[in-house]
């Protein structure tokens, strides 16, 4: 079985859920013998311009990596992408001239890209991950005529807290129609395809999530001061506000809890304001952007991880948080809340009972070392090979189909 | 000649409300009460109230030679008094046949006997001053809490004045013996112990309506027969089990009520079978061996150990604390917060917090009220504190 995959980061670039998730279910297509030719975009002006190139993915022997030379990055927004355009073009980088004006232009060369990829590798299926690659899957299905599956990591409802950016869902709205079948990483989210996007829920299958056993080095000794870590982008999705209420909550009962918040965001700065405003800026720390191992530190450091979102479609970090022998506290608005049972779920409004649950870890140490054991080992039963399998059966699904 | 001899267990907890930590020092209503009353008034209709009748209406039949017996506990006819005093009222009307046997408890269905002997004494002379003022009973015989059970607790009833005492008949303790004699407990002189028969108890308690059992569906006629076969192997087929069974765990529709209607004269049918109390299996039988049991067995799970309530560090810990405070609370005199004290050491607020087979999701998950059993520790815990606050306040 032959798969054309368009994808996401391939490390050693994994940042974020979307990358993780490629990654993982690759490994396991690649244990169950798929061979998948893994298109991602790779911008920069050490590529050959305008250039299809074909790497070998190391280790992973069914597996070939082929890079389009492109500046789309996971979450990217029509903002951000315009700022690091003109910073190419101040660069005077000759790439620039070559990627699309805005987002939406530069979503559309690149699947034209996937045309010419389609058609010098043969495949017997398409896969495709989240809204910049369903042009690409419907302009490769075009060319090949095989069949198209489109995998949904998470919608614009979700990204946007319910404010859609109506070119992002239009986009959506045409490759979730012209998918031959859908995948969505929980039932959370096939609701949302359903309800939001007006597809048939008998064209979807939802394959959770999962997360590779690593062995995690020895903890460091508790300290006095208990820390609790966000870790995630600082947008609304995450929820990051909830946690600062929370905090405030937690800190007027007890004063010996410090709060992290690492990664990186457009309300980074109102965060930083608003923990200011709270009067518990001496409480809130912001530990920047994390990458690689510092995030398993930071994981390890803290006494609790919490994970707030409004809208998460799955969210693979409290996988890797108990995969470090950090507990968790999830909101029950995730697709993980519907796999892992030993962690602390809660509604993410519900800000009286996140501070609650967050004390009760803090302070109830039997609490802590339960949750802490019990979702290590739930996680390590977890592996990418389910997932994949699922995939399989999709797959087979659609070329029987076909 | 084999006596069958049933015992039921009515009992239901008082449940916890969800309590936070903001709640601690603001106010000290600790109990769920409308999830209660909901569960008692639902389990009276489709349970008590219709299997009393069952009961009472199978002793004027067969004329007084249907015998059974209970277990009650304390905190359970403090809400049925509460929330459905028409069902004190039916096992008041049970009492007075004569053909009802009511065992001996801990008033609150706790594990103090693990933790504080003193406390058990309290708990079980609260519970026959009970059973005195409600059913005008003097239990003497005794059963601990999910049937936990070793030497030393019989030891520690016999020298209570009980004449018998009931545990599971489990294999490992067992071994080549039958559970259908009377054995004396290892380091007794005189109390004589009663053993569930598990496979028989279980086959109507958990695989009655079980389609996929060979031996579905099971008939009285059926049951009887296997009953008759312990003619020449046994004196007595102890059946223990949950009330609820009839009614609640197995709903109406499975049949169950038709079955226990049946089964008597099915019993019947054989010269040699009967029914007895326990106390009436005490006075007709010897006991024909000496049986050892120094480590604790209950009836509970596969493992019928004290996994269920004890088996992690969350129900460790918060068992502990509870039992930690006891010469404490005592000393504050103050009637109200004893209660409160008592009420927390039900045994289910413990096998709420199981994570056993969490994951798997089973038994423990559907009788839970909280959505995992890390919510059911969070608010013991939080109302323990208040309960504490409450106690140094109280100086």
């Amino acid at each position: 079985m032959r798969v054309l995959m368009f994808g996401w980061e391939f490390p050693p670039y994994a940042s974020g859920g979307l990358g993780t998730a490629c990654h993982g279910l690759t490994h396991g297509l690649n244990n169950k013998g798929v061979e998948v030719t893994f298109v991602i975009p790779k911008g920069g002006s050490d590529l050959k311009a305008d250039h299809v190139k074909l790497i070998s993915a190391d280790s992973l022997s069914n597996i070939r990596v082929a890079t389009v030379n492109s500046i789309l990055t996971p979450y990217i927004s029509s903002e951000e992408y315009s700022e690091k355009l003109i910073l190419l073009k101040s660069k005077k980088d000759p790439s620039a001239a070559m990627y699309g004006k805005n987002l939406y232009q530069e979503v559309y060369r690149y699947a034209k890209k996937a045309e010419t990829i389609a058609r010098h590798h043969p495949h017997d299926v398409i896969h495709c991950h989240d809204w910049m690659t369903y042009r690409a899957g419907i302009n490769a299905k075009k060319v090949s005529k095989k069949p198209l599956v489109v995998h949904v990591h998470a919608t614009e409802f979700d990204r946007t807290g319910n404010n859609p950016n109506q070119a992002v869902y239009d986009i959506e709205r045409e490759g979730l129609h012209a998918a031959d079948h859908i995948i969505t990483v929980s039932n959370y989210t096939k609701k949302m395809v359903v309800q939001h996007y007006g597809i048939n829920p008998d064209k979807v299958t939802v394959v959770h999530n999962a997360v590779e056993y690593r062995p995690v080095p020895k903890r460091a000794k508790r300290k006095h001061t208990k820390n609790v870590l966000f870790l995630g982008r600082i947008t609304i999705q995450k929820g990051p506000e909830y946690f600062l209420y929370a905090a405030k909550k937690v800190l007027s009962k007890d004063r010996n809890v410090r709060f992290i918040v690492a990664g990186s965001g457009d309300m980074e700065r109102f965060m930083i304001e608003e923990a200011a405003r709270l009067g518990i800026a001496d409480k809130v720390l912001f530990a920047g952007f994390l990458r690689g191992k510092k995030i398993d530190e930071a994981y390890r450091m803290a006494d609790l991880y919490v994970m707030p979102s409004i809208s998460e479609p799955f969210g693979i970090t409290p996988l890797e948080s108990l995969r470090n022998e950090t507990p968790v506290l999830i909101s029950k608005q995730s697709g993980v809340s519907e796999v892992l049972n030993n962690c602390l779920k809660v509604d993410f409004w519900d800000i009286d009972e996140m501070a609650n649950k967050m004390l009760a870890v803090l302070n109830y140490k039997s609490l802590h070392s339960e949750l802490t054991e019990q979702g290590h080992r739930e996680v390590l039963g977890m592996n990418w090979d389910i997932p994949a399998e699922r995939c399989i059966d999709v797959y087979r699904h659609t070329m029987g189909a076909a | 000649m084999v006596s069958v001899c049933f015992y039921f267990q009515v009992h239901q907890p008082m449940r916890i409300k969800k309590y936070t930590v903001f709640d601690i020092g603001n106010h000290h209503d600790y109990f769920d009460d409308s999830k209660n009353r909901e569960i008692i008034e639902r389990v009276a209709k489709k349970c008590y109230l219709p299997a009393n009748k069952v009961m009472l209406d199978l002793i004027d039949e067969h004329k007084g030679k249907f015998k059974i017996s209970y277990s009650i506990s304390g905190i359970f006819l403090e809400q049925a008094k509460k929330f459905a005093p028409d069902v004190i009222k039916s096992f008041q009307k049970l009492a007075k046949t004569g053909c009802v046997e009511f065992l001996s408890e801990t008033y609150y269905h706790s594990l103090s006997f693990l933790y504080s002997r003193k406390e058990f004494g309290e708990q079980v002379a609260m519970h026959s001053e009970l059973m005195k003022k409600l059913f005008d009973y003097e239990p003497k015989v005794f059963r601990n809490t999910e049937l936990i059970y070793n030497n030393e607790l019989a030891k520690h009833v016999e020298e209570m004045g009980f004449k018998g005492i009931l545990a599971e008949g489990a294999d490992h303790v067992l071994g080549w013996r039958s559970p259908n004699f009377l054995y004396r407990p290892a380091n007794t002189s005189s109390i004589k112990l009663l053993l569930k028969n598990y496979k028989l108890s279980d086959d109507v308690a958990f695989r009655f309506s079980n389609q996929g059992w060979k031996e579905f569906p099971l008939t009285a006629d059926k049951f009887s027969h296997w009953v008759s076969q312990v003619n020449g192997n046994g004196t007595n087929v102890d059946l223990f089990m949950d009330y609820e069974t009839i009614g609640e765990h197995q709903w109406a529709q499975t049949g169950i009520f038709q079955f226990i209607k049946n089964l008597p004269k099915e019993i019947f049918k054989h010269k040699d079978n009967c029914f007895m109390t326990p106390s009436e299996v005490i006075d007709s039988n010897q006991s024909v061996a000496e049986l050892d049991i120094p480590f604790v067995v209950s009836w509970a799970d596969v493992e019928r150990d004290l996994s269920a309530w004890l088996g992690n560090k969350m129900q460790q810990s918060a068992i502990n604390e509870i039992y930690a405070i006891e010469n404490m609370i005592r000393s504050r005199n103050d009637k109200a917060l004893i209660e409160d004290w008592r009420r927390m050491q039900t045994s289910d607020h413990f096998y709420y917090m199981c994570t056993k087979w969490f994951a798997d999701g089973d038994v423990h998950k559907y009788f839970n009220p909280y959505d995992t059993p890390y919510d059911g520790f969070i608010s013991y815990m939080n109302v323990l504190n208040d309960l504490i606050l409450r106690m140094k306040m109280k100086k």
